[in-house]
């Protein structure tokens, strides 16, 4: 019989307890973010599509086109082509392909540019029906950004 | 004004009453399950969401009225209907204010209770008419959570009508005027198990109502959507417009009996119209917030297993408001001066 209210009591006490608790919740601020207007800002050590990094006067890419990126690639996914031009020292870069599709962002390309001309980017919205759409033209994604 | 002429305006009344509640209920559910949960809810559709029960409405009704191969079409048409006219019928006796009741009916509780059982039976009706296997195993247990949990309800009903000798839901209500502590759920003086009787009596309206965590009739997750599994359209939004006009019904019955009615907790009164929207607001007031807690309650307890819900109501409730039926006319004969 005392087994009986006690059960009653504790039980009832721990149903405010649980109301309590949502209520709290209630009161408290949203926690969910309003995805497609709003974005959240990627950590600094996520790997997005690789970008090319423009040079800070020029805005022109880094790159001096030396083809290590390419030949480090595990999965053949960069080609890139370059030329010489009149008045500027080394190559310029003229096309950069990234075959996103095949892309495993293992970072050997980023690794072994040794002229800081490359990094992950922090795109993520990249949803697309296409696979024409993941073959990214760098070059093209760099003007877009500046 | 006229006598008929009053009738029809409280018709009207009454129905956009009961229509506008179970939209708004329903984005007023939304936004709480929202917010209890931590997140917005409802905000495309206008201003906060507030055009979403519209938006929601034209939805339901475009779908086509489809019946189900095996359908009983006469039970299944009439199944919802069963629901949500006793519902808007039992709004007729309730009073908003002093002077602001459609009818004054000296039986008003009794026939809500009256009304209030039509509801199981077209609950019962529907799933079986649906000619469903979940359907009618949901409408199975409805009607005996319903059987289990009438019985409390209506033996604190009964305790309330010995405290106030009537059922006329008005006097009920004139009977707690003063101060706040003249509401019947303070009046340890007339029985010391008072706030425990509102609570069995509130506990009661949501097994009653069909409401988490006592929806056994929905039971989505086990029932797929228990008896409402076969309606189309308008024929389950009819049912949820009747479901939520009980909710308000029963809180309504609640505050009535328990938290004195249109009675501010103050003992001020203006007279005349003023007194109206006075009486008015506080029962609107009250009403709310005992619906909002009947929303809080659905997004914080899970549903419970269906022995454990017959327990309660056999094991505790009906003991204990048993129990208070005893202890109240034992108070009011031994102490008959209060
Ligand atoms: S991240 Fe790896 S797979 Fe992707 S382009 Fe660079 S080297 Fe190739
Ligand atoms: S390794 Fe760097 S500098 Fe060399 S081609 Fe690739 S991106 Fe250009």
């Amino acid at each position: 019989m005392s087994g009986y209210f006690k059960e009653l009591i504790s039980g009832t006490k721990s149903l405010f307890i649980g109301l309590g608790i949502t209520g709290k919740y209630f009161m408290e601020p949203v926690v969910t973010m309003q995805y497609p207007m709003e974005h959240v800002e990627m950590t600094p050590r996520f790997r997005g599509h690789i970008e090319l990094i423009p040079d800070e006067e020029t805005g022109e890419p880094k790159c001096i086109v030396c083809g290590m990126c390419q030949k480090g690639c595990p999965s053949k996914c960069i080609s890139l082509e370059g030329e010489k031009r009149e008045g500027v020292k080394g190559k310029v870069l003229t096309k950069y392909i990234l075959n996103f599709t095949t892309c495993s962002l293992c970072g050997q390309c980023v690794e072994s540019c040794k002229f800081g001309a490359l990094r992950f980017s922090k795109d993520y919205n990249l949803a697309s029906p296409r696979k024409e759409d993941f073959i990214f033209d760098l070059i093209k994604r760099l003007k877009e950004k500046s | 004004m006229p006598e008929p002429f009053r009738v029809i305006l409280f018709i009207i009344f009454v129905m956009a009453f009961a229509g506008l509640n179970a939209a708004y209920l329903v984005w007023c559910e939304r936004k709480g399950a929202g917010h209890i949960q931590r997140r917005i809810g409802p905000k495309e559709v206008g201003p906060f969401g507030l055009l979403q029960p519209i938006a929601d409405g034209i939805k339901l009704m475009t779908k086509q009225l489809f019946l189900p191969k095996g359908a009983d079409p006469i039970l299944f048409m009439a199944a919802p209907l069963m629901v949500m006219v006793p519902a808007i019928m039992s709004f007729m006796v309730i009073p908003f204010s002093e002077t602001f009741v459609a009818r004054e009916v000296n039986i008003g509780l009794l026939m809500i209770f009256a009304f209030a059982s039509v509801n199981v039976l077209g609950l019962l009706l529907g799933g079986w008419g649906s000619g469903n296997k979940y359907a009618v195993i949901a409408a199975a247990r409805c009607v005996s959570q319903n059987i289990a949990y009438e019985i409390p309800m209506l033996v604190t009903a009964i305790t309330m009508v010995m405290v106030t000798n009537t059922m006329n839901l008005n006097e009920i209500v004139r009977s707690q005027a003063g101060w706040f502590f003249h509401w019947h759920i303070f009046r340890l003086d007339i029985s010391l198990l008072m706030p425990v009787a509102f609570l069995i009596f509130f506990v009661c309206t949501l097994a009653e109502t069909n409401r988490a965590p006592f929806d056994m009739a929905e039971a989505e997750s086990e029932l797929i959507a228990g008896a409402y599994t076969e309606y189309p359209g308008m024929g389950f939004g009819v049912f949820f417009m009747g479901e939520y006009a009980n909710i308000v019904i029963g809180c309504a019955l609640s505050v009535i009996l328990f938290l004195g009615g249109w009675q501010s907790p103050v003992p001020f009164h203006p007279a005349g119209f003023l007194g109206v929207i006075w009486g008015l607001f506080w029962f609107l007031t009250k009403l709310y917030a005992l619906i909002f807690t009947v929303i809080w309650i659905r997004w914080t307890y899970p549903r419970t297993q269906f022995y454990v819900l017959l327990n309660l109501s056999w094991k505790v409730l009906i003991p204990i408001s048993l129990f208070n039926l005893i202890l109240t006319a034992l108070q009011i004969k031994i102490f008959p001066w209060l």
